[in-house]
């Protein structure tokens, strides 16, 4: 290999320094996170279908970032990082990875379904675009309170092919509601290309009759991301809605671990690499003086360091009880 | 408490208004639901509450089903409408994926207070599509609430617990039932989920019947009380869950056993109680469990063989009779052509 092409310069010139550091810090958090999930996934200590978001952890920052914990975020089956940039705690999500009684969900929930409800996120799916209709009725209460809650749903590019993305654009269409849809395109829909699932190009195309805001951003370029999602969300904030992103994305690593990727395609992969969002901020950041080569370095490290803590917490606490199981099939009157 | 002359969707509609102005979190949503629907069991609200409340929704059951729970989840008290339980398979993924796993999945942080009401049976000669009772397979998923009512008085208790409940519980309806005279209680108290109600004592065999059903096994022990058989009736009133200690009880005294519904014979839920009770009353027992439902078809629309599908109160009595007679050496043989075997 020569020498590496250098990243395409972030946009951060819509962001100061204080918010860039705080940008990479929560990317360096799901990095070093699931880096350390696919390597525990290998000895199998974290357990079941575990679906990684690496070289996607900026959608995740740039608008979890920007939520406040009493906005809701449903998320899909790849929900680490989201789960993350909400807020919910490392320890408690590796625990729950791990099947813990200290996970988020006592154990009870896993990878795919991960619920932080102090935070805000009302959960995770297993089921592709499942959760997008739970997102159109949480803004419809939000709406129906009169508060300023903005409801944010992600989920991925082979969602669009469902009835559920159709319906559900309709009634937020229809009901005008306080509700970000935001699709990462990684262009793959579990092992095939999003070619042969659909002739719709862009998942703007597939929403344009509704006439609501709707962009395709480059989702590697965390600075311009911020920024749009910014003016999304007051608009959302002002009951503007709904209002959809797309972001163009990319998943490093397989739909799920385990996965042989015969699919990929080694050219394009190189070229993501090289627009990896994390790499490109911090190339920015440093360029920007915000940062330093150590001061980086630090902020990867201080990451690794958090994920290390996370992973003996989780593994010092203990599986639940098996009484657990039966006890919460039904919620008890309050 | 004084009664009052109702009928079964009138008592719906009274419920329904009767929780949303004690809580302002209760909301109605459904296809048409504003202009009252196909029955007339919302009619009034959206004049009442506002169709901020009352909400009409396109024909998008799964995501209307979804967004229910959605709702449910961020603290509101939904009752969405399946116009009829048919369409209910399109909500299904929401029902069994999404609302019955929430509690659980999030380790208890979540609840999903809602309520799905739908309703099914035969008899409208509406065909295969529009007439199915399918609360068996609801019976199948930990974590939702099933609810049959066969009175308005219970329709209007059950339906005011199930509003107050925590959980997602599906209120099923029979359609047969909507426009029929009756008496309730004028301010209906609520009736407790997973709480049977005899409705005839009986000391020589116990009928357990379902929705429609419990009217036509109440037909069907008038007419065993003309041949000397008195029967016990139990409407179990809902499904999940199920309130065995009742019925066990009437077996243990009884010894015989007829369990009655309109939903197809093969997979119903009547198997799930005949196989509970047989456990539960096995040394009691002194004939074998029987079964009343439908046959393994679809229901027909022409009307002799629709009206042939249906299983009522004949097709009980009929049963009744094998349970009654089967350790008496001579008696006759039953009629051929009981519904009463797969």
């Amino acid at each position: 290999m020569g020498t590496p092409t250098p990243p395409p310069a972030s946009t951060s010139a819509e962001l100061d320094g204080e918010t860039a550091l705080g940008l990479l810090r929560t990317m360096w958090r799901i990095r070093c996170f699931e880096e350390r999930v696919a390597q525990l996934k290998r000895t199998l200590q974290v357990h079941g279908l575990i679906h990684l978001s690496i070289g996607g952890e900026g959608v995740a920052a740039a608008i979890c970032g920007q939520l406040r914990d009493d906005d809701t975020v449903y998320s899909g089956h790849r929900a680490h990082g989201h789960a993350i940039a909400k807020g919910a705690p490392l320890d408690r999500v590796m625990a729950e990875l791990m099947g813990r009684s200290d996970g988020l969900c006592r154990g009870l929930g896993g990878s795919m379904h991960l619920v932080d409800r102090a935070h805000g996120l009302l959960g995770a799916t297993g089921v592709v675009a499942g959760n997008i209709p739970l997102a159109v009725g949480n803004a419809l209460a939000a709406r129906l309170r009169g508060s300023d809650q903005v409801t944010v749903v992600f989920f991925g590019d082979g969602a669009v092919q469902t009835g559920y993305f159709s319906e559900s654009v309709n009634l937020a269409a229809l009901w005008e509601l306080p509700l970000i849809l935001v699709c990462e395109n990684n262009g793959f829909a579990e092992f095939t290309p999003r070619s042969a699932h659909t002739t719709v190009e862009r998942v703007c195309d597939a929403v344009a009759p509704y006439r609501f805001p709707c962009q395709s951003v480059d989702g590697t370029d965390v600075g311009a991301l911020f920024a749009v999602f910014a003016a999304d969300l007051d608009l959302a904030r002002r009951g503007r809605g709904p209002l959809l992103l797309e972001c163009m994305t990319h998943r490093r690593r397989g739909h799920y671990e385990g996965d042989q990727e015969a699919y990929r395609d080694a050219l394009a992969d190189a070229e993501w690499q090289r627009r990896d969002p994390l790499a490109r901020l911090q190339a920015d950041a440093i360029a920007q003086r915000w940062l330093d080569e150590a001061g980086a370095g630090a902020l990867e490290q201080g990451a690794r360091a958090e994920v290390e803590q996370a992973v003996s917490f989780a593994r010092a606490s203990p599986f639940p009880a098996l009484e657990l199981a039966g006890e919460l099939v039904y919620a008890s009157e309050r | 408490m004084a009664e009052v002359q109702t009928t079964f969707v009138k008592a719906i509609n009274a419920a329904l208004a009767r929780a949303m102005r004690a809580d302002e979190r209760v909301i109605v949503l459904g296809e048409d639901v504003a202009e009252g629907g196909p029955y007339t069991t919302t009619a009034g609200l959206a004049e009442e509450f506002g169709i901020e409340r009352v909400i009409n929704t396109p024909i998008s059951e799964a995501a209307v089903c979804g967004a229910a729970i959605g709702a449910a989840q961020a603290g509101l008290r939904p009752v969405v409408e399946i116009m009829f339980i048919d369409f209910l398979t399109l909500a299904l993924d929401q029902l069994v994926n999404q609302a019955a796993k929430a509690h659980f999945m999030s380790g208890g942080q979540l609840t999903v207070p809602l309520v799905v009401r739908t309703q099914g049976g035969a008899g409208s000669r509406s065909g295969a599509q529009h007439s199915q009772s399918l609360e068996a397979w609801l019976t199948h998923v930990p974590g939702l609430k099933v609810v049959m009512p066969s009175c308005a008085a219970d329709a209007a208790g059950l339906l005011a617990s199930a509003i107050a409940d925590p959980n997602p519980v599906v209120f099923v309806e029979n359609k047969s039932l909507y426009f029929r005279r009756e008496l309730a209680p004028e301010d209906p108290a609520p009736v407790p989920l997973g709480r049977a109600r005899t409705l005839r004592p009986g000391r020589d065999l116990t009928i357990v019947a379902l929705s429609r059903l419990v009217g036509e096994a109440l037909s069907a022990a008038e007419q065993l009380a003309s041949d000397g058989i008195e029967a016990e009736v139990i409407d179990p009133r809902t499904l999940t869950p199920l309130d065995l200690d009742t019925i066990a009880e009437s077996v243990r005294r009884t010894g015989r056993a007829v369990v009655a519904h309109e939903a197809v014979y093969t997979g119903g839920f009547g198997a799930e109680i005949a196989a509970q009770l047989q456990a539960a009353a096995f040394d009691f027992l002194k004939a074998p469990i029987q079964r009343v439902g439908a046959p393994f078809t679809p229901v027909p629309v022409s009307p002799p063989l629709e009206d042939a599908y249906r299983p009522g109160a004949a097709e009980i009595h009929r049963a009744a009779r094998i349970a009654a007679h089967w350790d008496e050496p001579f008696a006759a043989s039953p009629e051929p052509g009981a519904v009463t075997a797969p």
